[in-house]
């Protein structure tokens, strides 16, 4: 499980870089969630992973016993997952109002700020 | 000590700002809202500040949970120094805004996010845990995200795209620092951090961890191969914006550099050379790409690059006079970098350009201004007695001292070249006999009556006077930031006052 | 989309979502559910009410533009947030009053911090989808 979840995040991590070093807007885009998600299974890797029991107080228990999982990792990954997914909505309403501006979806032709003197 | 009202600059932006949701669209409701709003939380942050100069150390546990589960918000001299001079630089900005910003920017919803901007960097400034401060930074770059781009002029949306872009990627660096040290350390909490990060026997891990955080931190205070996204988007928002982005931005960067490195990591000497190189070439480019700039605004942005290299080089000489200097630097640059932008939009309101070639006789049509202008430009440069000038004395003498030779070439060069661009635009703007432009540029200053005139500069003289204030006393300030440094430097009663005090026994008796 | 099978189903399940949504936020705190989660199942029945009966329904329906839920959302949260503060805790302590009521349970500060959480996280999907969706159509 563990190697599965490196791999996966090796993969997500180099995806993601790749594609943002594609000159499309919309590609750099998906590089950005890849790697966000890269993140979030990092640390849910490094978290470390106990399968099967959740980190829930039994109706009648008063507190957890035995092995349970780590319920710090989730509920940062949680926030993560929650503040990339407004960061992503803001992200593509901006090269939606961008590729209005200025018709293209190559990063290239973004150097009006840069050639204004 | 406990303190449940050290949240206050906290809650008190979160207040103003839902209350000017509720008033979307009723623009002087707002522009009232919130200046009242942004003067409360200064009168909270001197509060703060106050209370933390005699008590030392003030904690709050969130939600009352213990301090290495729950989340720890603390307030020490440096935090409540950086919330005091948030609250003076948010103030001056608010105020300014109420004319500055177009109406219809307000309408887009200005002031809510303004407001949210100010409460992210109070949390970040505040928070005691690793991934409270992460929260607050993306608190931060969304709300900029918003600044940066509202309105949806062109050239605005442009810079938008690459500033966005190397801000996820920060936060993504942030975040993965964040996971492989609660990987090796399974805390959060900065003080427990502290105190478990030298019981780690990987070095090696722990030191690229650390350089991890710097990239993070370094893409956001736009360090030397990592600050191009901001010469090519600071200038685009309107001046306002750049001003808190200028003044502000960047240094909560530097300050969360700081904390990291002093409290979590200790820099070893090749985390030192690293830092030292970074800082020369950060001065080095800054310098060098202000020179090529024609455009003030421009050339105000690379000044922002070059001299976060000062910062940057007192963090990495690491002594306790160094951090002095870096501390006092920040003091000087957050009020007048922002005031250096208030400048900039205050021209471009007079004059309607932001190219030097076109500007001129500035000087000549407003006498009074011009003088007024010209300490906020010699305070940048660090003129004697004016407050540049004290910070770079505790950094050149640490150069001696560390044998960081290299950093002082650098720092030299850099302060001659703020110097020779200040000058050449002090030329330009001020003293150049103002040609044959009249016809084609537009004035909005002289149209304007004695009330919004008095909202523009009222901001302009509050941060000049004081940044008067720090050169004339900064004596006072040489105290504060001495010892913020020696607090920096001995992070033992900051553990003991999140942790409690026999939190730090173990490590000492080792 | 002009489907009669989805516009006849909608409309059933726009309370019983509703219903589900309000299920999942009382459920929180000591069991899996909570306002985060609640907040978007309310905002799945609108968004699923506005795909079958078109944008221009939805918003006549929430009468209030749906960014009006982020404010309210955010000051009740806040309120919740202060609340123990005046009875001397920190910020966000949860502060449970002790009478008992049948369907909701314990009345507390961090019931009324996730009910202000249900409300933004309904503001905010809404605002998203029915913005991003207004420039496409």
């Amino acid at each position: 499980m563990e190697l599965l979840l490196l791999i996966l995040i090796g993969i997500l991590y180099a995806t993601g870089i790749f594609m943002m070093l594609r000159r499309s807007m919309v590609k750099l885009l998906i590089g950005l969630i890849l790697l966000g998600n890269g993140a979030n299974m990092l640390i849910f890797l490094l978290g470390g992973i106990t399968r099967g029991k959740p980190p829930i107080i039994g109706e009648t228990d008063k507190v957890l016993t035995g092995v349970y999982a780590d319920p710090v990792p989730q509920s940062l990954i949680l926030t993560a997952i929650v503040i990339s997914f407004g960061l992503q909505a803001f992200a593509i309403v901006l090269l939606k109002r961008v590729h209005a501006l200025i018709q293209t979806d190559d990063l290239n032709d973004l150097n009006t700020p840069d050639t204004s003197i | 000590m406990t303190d449940r009202y050290l949240i206050l600059p906290i809650i008190g932006h979160m207040f103003t700002a839902v209350l000017l949701i509720f008033f979307w669209r009723k623009v002087n409701t707002q522009r009232i809202i919130s200046v009242l709003g942004s003067l409360a939380v200064m009168g909270l942050s001197v509060g703060l500040f106050i209370k933390t100069y005699r008590a030392g150390y003030l904690t709050m546990q969130a939600g009352n949970w213990q301090a290495p589960f729950g989340i720890t918000f603390v307030a020490d001299v440096f935090s409540s120094t950086m919330i005091l001079l948030t609250g003076f630089t948010g103030l001056a900005v608010c105020v300014y805004s109420t004319v500055g910003i177009s109406r219809q920017r307000i309408q887009y919803g200005f002031f809510p996010i303004f407001h949210f901007l100010l409460l992210g960097l109070n949390g970040a400034f505040l928070a005691g845990d690793i991934f409270n401060l992460y929260v607050w930074f993306e608190v931060i770059i969304i709300s900029s995200f918003v600044l940066m781009t509202l309105g949806g002029r062109k050239p605005q949306v442009e810079g938008g795209i690459k500033y966005v872009t190397l801000n996820l990627l920060a936060s993504v660096m942030f975040l993965t620092a964040i996971a492989i040290l609660y990987g090796l350390t399974g805390s959060l909490n900065m003080a427990d951090l502290s105190l478990k990060m030298s019981a780690i026997p990987n070095k090696g891990l722990v030191e690229i961890t650390g350089l991890l955080f710097f990239i993070g931190f370094g893409i956001k205070s736009a360090v030397f191969p990592l600050y191009f996204w901001l010469p090519s988007s600071y200038h685009t928002p309107p001046s306002a914006i750049a001003a808190i982005f200028g003044g502000l931005l960047t240094k909560v960067g530097i300050y969360a550099l700081i904390r990291v490195y002093t409290l979590i990591f200790v820099p070893d000497p090749f985390t030192k050379q690293v830092f030292l190189v970074i800082a020369s070439l950060t001065l080095l480019t800054g310098a060098f790409g202000a020179l090529t700039k024609r455009n003030m605004r421009m050339m105000f942005s690379y000044l922002i690059v070059c001299h976060i290299g000062f910062l940057l080089g007192g963090i990495g000489m690491y002594t306790r006079l160094a951090l002095a200097g870096t501390v006092f630097y920040l003091v000087h640059d957050i009020i007048v970098k922002t005031n250096l932008f208030l400048v900039s939009g205050l021209i471009y309101k007079i004059r309607g350009t932001m190219n030097m070639d076109e500007l001129g006789g500035m000087y000549e049509d407003y006498p009074r201004l011009s003088l007024l202008f010209s300490v906020v430009f010699f305070s940048l440069v660090g003129i004697p007695p004016l407050s540049g000038f004290w910070p770079k004395i505790y950094l050149f003498r640490e150069t001696f001292t560390t044998g960081a030779w290299y950093l002082l070439a650098a720092m030299i060069i850099a302060s001659l070249v703020t110097l020779y661009v200040m000058a050449k635009m002090w030329g330009d703007v001020f003293w150049k006999k103002g040609q044959e432009m009249e016809n084609k540029l537009t004035d909005d200053f002289s149209g304007m009556n004695w009330k919004k005139r008095g909202m523009l500069i009222t901001p302009v003289v509050f941060l000049a006077v004081l940044s008067l204030y720090i050169g004339f006393f900064a004596q006072r300030i040489n105290v504060l930031s001495e010892r913020i440094a020696n607090d920096l430097l001995h992070p033992e009663p900051y553990i003991q006052a999140v942790l409690g005090a026999d939190a730090v026994k173990t490590p000492q008796s080792e | 989309m002009k489907s009669i099978i989805l516009k006849t189903a909608s409309n059933y399940l726009l309370p019983l979502l509703l219903l589900f949504a309000v299920f999942i936020l009382f459920r929180g705190h000591y069991k899996p559910g909570g306002g985060f989660v609640g907040g978007l199942i309310a905002s799945i029945a609108f968004v699923l009410h506005a795909f079958a009966n078109g944008l221009q329904s939805t918003r006549k329906l929430l009468r209030y533009p749906p960014g009006a839920f982020i404010p309210t959302g955010l000051a009740i949260s806040l309120l919740s947030g202060l609340a123990p503060m005046f009875a001397g805790k920190p910020f966000m302590s949860a502060e449970w009053l002790s009478i008992h009521i049948p369907i909701i349970g314990l009345l507390g500060t961090p019931l009324f911090f996730d009910i202000g959480v249900f409300f933004v996280v309904i503001g905010i999907a809404l605002t998203i989808l029915f913005t991003i969706s207004e420039t496409i159509l």
